[in-house]
């Protein structure tokens, strides 16, 4: 199953850029079982890095505790309107995707 | 893992009930609850599947190899602004009264050439299993996004349908002899935490269904009404209608006619 | 792929070469911060979780936030985040005292990032939430119950 595309917002407010990202991802804990009771194996994002432009704003390490289709919010100091804020995750089957966003 | 944090806990609430500040705490409780629903407004996931509906619409699938573009859901091909609004409604070419997921299958079947089990295999997601269904109905759904419900119910079949709804909304049976009504009648009850609205108000009516499609926190992903309708039932310990039954599309004609005038605001999130 | 990571950094040319590989394409961004700290994730206790996170024993500080709401309706998601005042600020962390493995998620903060990450987590149950701050080399920690309840099961 392909990756979805993440939701990236974008915005500046007094010098300062606030990013929103939502994730689709299952985050499976590896706790769960199914309908037959064996256990689904785990199967969540463990590192997400953002940029802006090419300078890294923000670096993330996720355990299997965070939500399915995870959200994250942060702020960083520059920023104008237009440029670029991509975000990047892998997960611990090495799949991975990237989205950028324009910030408004 | 999932069931077992379905049922944990409302110890910590029902325990400041017995302290005697029992009002208080209730606010308290309330307003907290409040705080939690908000901070995850701010990013629903379903917006996510928005997109993927988005995409799915547009995707040239099936047999036919035809995207859904040209789809009718009563304002012309195509045209999905406010369409969601005015559903269910009576379709000449099926002589049905449809809601949105019966009419989105009818054109899986005629533009696109599936059968009737191949667009409705996944009709609700599962852990691991996508369902286009819900992407594409949460796509639909947000097309009538700031438009009044307005499902007026004048025509003979689905001023029928309106009727049916109702009988089945006041209609006690099953092992608990329950009824829609007995917990969606009245104004100020809910169950445990979870205020029940009076879906016999145009105002209870409409908070409800201006939200659905919306995304369920507890199942990590968006429910459909049918979904909703079909859950309400197995609840009330009826037996489940099947997907796309008359019975659920009369409810939700009965429902959308009393909600008629609220502003849609979807997709909504939900516990 | 990770084993070739690190005989590019063990080389002296490290540096030069990620940049190129990067510019290649060949690895993504993700892979180009620390690898994934697999000690401190699979760690359950907390005191384990601080060992392997290098925190020792954080000092609790005022200046340090874990915000979000007092009560959760469903535990499978929980608006958390970490705020703090502190200078300085390189790594933030939330931790869930009685989740199986305590570890929820960590945060590496470039100069220019401010000290405040919101996300969604999961909670088996009623605990406490910690938000751990290193700001210059020391570790600070705040902490926060959150009430995971629930009304109407499996509706």
């Amino acid at each position: 199953m392909a990756a979805n595309p993440m939701k990236i917002r974008a915005s500046n407010k007094d010098g300062v850029t606030e990013v929103k990202v939502l994730i689709s991802h299952e985050m499976e804990t590896g706790q769960r079982k199914d309908a037959s009771g064996a256990i689904v194996p785990a199967w969540f994002i463990t590192e997400l890095t953002a940029k802006h432009n090419d300078r890294v704003v923000l670096g993330a390490e996720f355990g299997t505790a965070v939500s399915k289709n995870p959200y994250l919010a942060f702020r960083f100091k520059g920023g104008a309107k237009g440029d670029k804020v991509t975000v990047s995750w892998k997960d611990n089957k090495g799949e991975t995707r990237t989205d950028e966003a324009a910030i408004a | 893992m999932r069931l077992n944090l379905t049922c944990r806990l409302v110890g910590a609430a029902l325990l400041a009930l017995a302290t005697g500040h029992a009002l208080a705490q209730d606010a308290k409780v309330a307003d907290e609850l409040a705080k939690y629903r908000e901070a995850l407004a701010d990013g629903n996931p379903a917006d996510l599947l928005e997109v993927r509906g988005e995409g799915l619409w547009q995707e040239k699938r099936g047999p036919k190899n035809a995207s859904l573009e040209q789809c009718d859901f009563g304002l012309g091909p195509g045209k999905l602004e406010g369409a969601y609004a005015q559903l269910p409604r009576y379709f000449k070419d099926t002589g049905r009264v449809m809601d949105v997921e019966s009419r989105l299958v009818h054109c899986m079947m005629t533009l696109q050439g599936f059968t009737f089990e191949q667009a409705t295999k996944n009709w609700y997601s599962k852990p691991g299993t996508e369902s286009d269904i819900e992407a594409l109905v949460t796509f639909i759904g947000a097309k009538s996004n700031g438009v009044k419900i307005n499902v007026p119910a004048t025509h003979p079949e689905e001023a029928k349908m309106a009727k049916m709804g109702e009988y089945i909304f006041y209609r006690r049976s099953g092992p608990q002899d329950f009824s829609c009504a007995i917990c969606h009648g009245q104004d100020g009850k809910r169950i445990r935490l979870q205020e029940l609205g009076n879906l016999t108000t145009q105002a209870g009516a409409g908070e409800a269904m201006k939200t659905w499609p919306s995304y369920r926190v507890s199942q990590g992903t968006v429910w459909t009404m049918q979904r909703r309708l079909i859950d309400c039932m197995r609840q009330a310990r009826w037996p489940e209608p099947k997907y796309l039954s008359d019975s659920v599309i009369a409810l939700e004609t009965f429902l959308q006619k009393t909600a008629s005038g609220t502003v849609m605001a979807t997709p909504g999130i939900k516990r | 792929m990770n084993n070739q990571r690190r005989t590019v950094l063990k080389s002296g040319s490290g540096a030069a070469l990620l940049g190129i590989l990067a510019s290649a394409g060949i690895i993504t961004p993700g892979m180009a911060l620390a690898e994934w700290n697999k000690a401190a994730f699979d760690a359950k206790s907390m005191a384990d979780t601080l060992k392997a996170l290098g925190a020792g024993t954080p000092t609790e500080s005022k200046d340090v936030q874990v915000t979000g709401p007092d009560i959760a309706e469903n535990g499978a998601v929980v608006p958390v985040g970490v705020t703090s005042t502190l200078p300085n600020v390189t790594m933030m962390a939330i931790l869930i005292e009685k989740n199986p493995n305590a570890l929820a998620a960590s945060f590496t903060l470039p100069e220019g990032t401010e000290a405040n990450v919101q996300t969604r987590v999961k909670m088996g149950q009623t605990s406490n939430v910690y938000a751990l701050v290193k700001s210059g080399d020391k570790f600070f920690m705040a902490t926060k119950e959150i009430k995971v309840t629930l009304g109407g099961c499996g509706g």
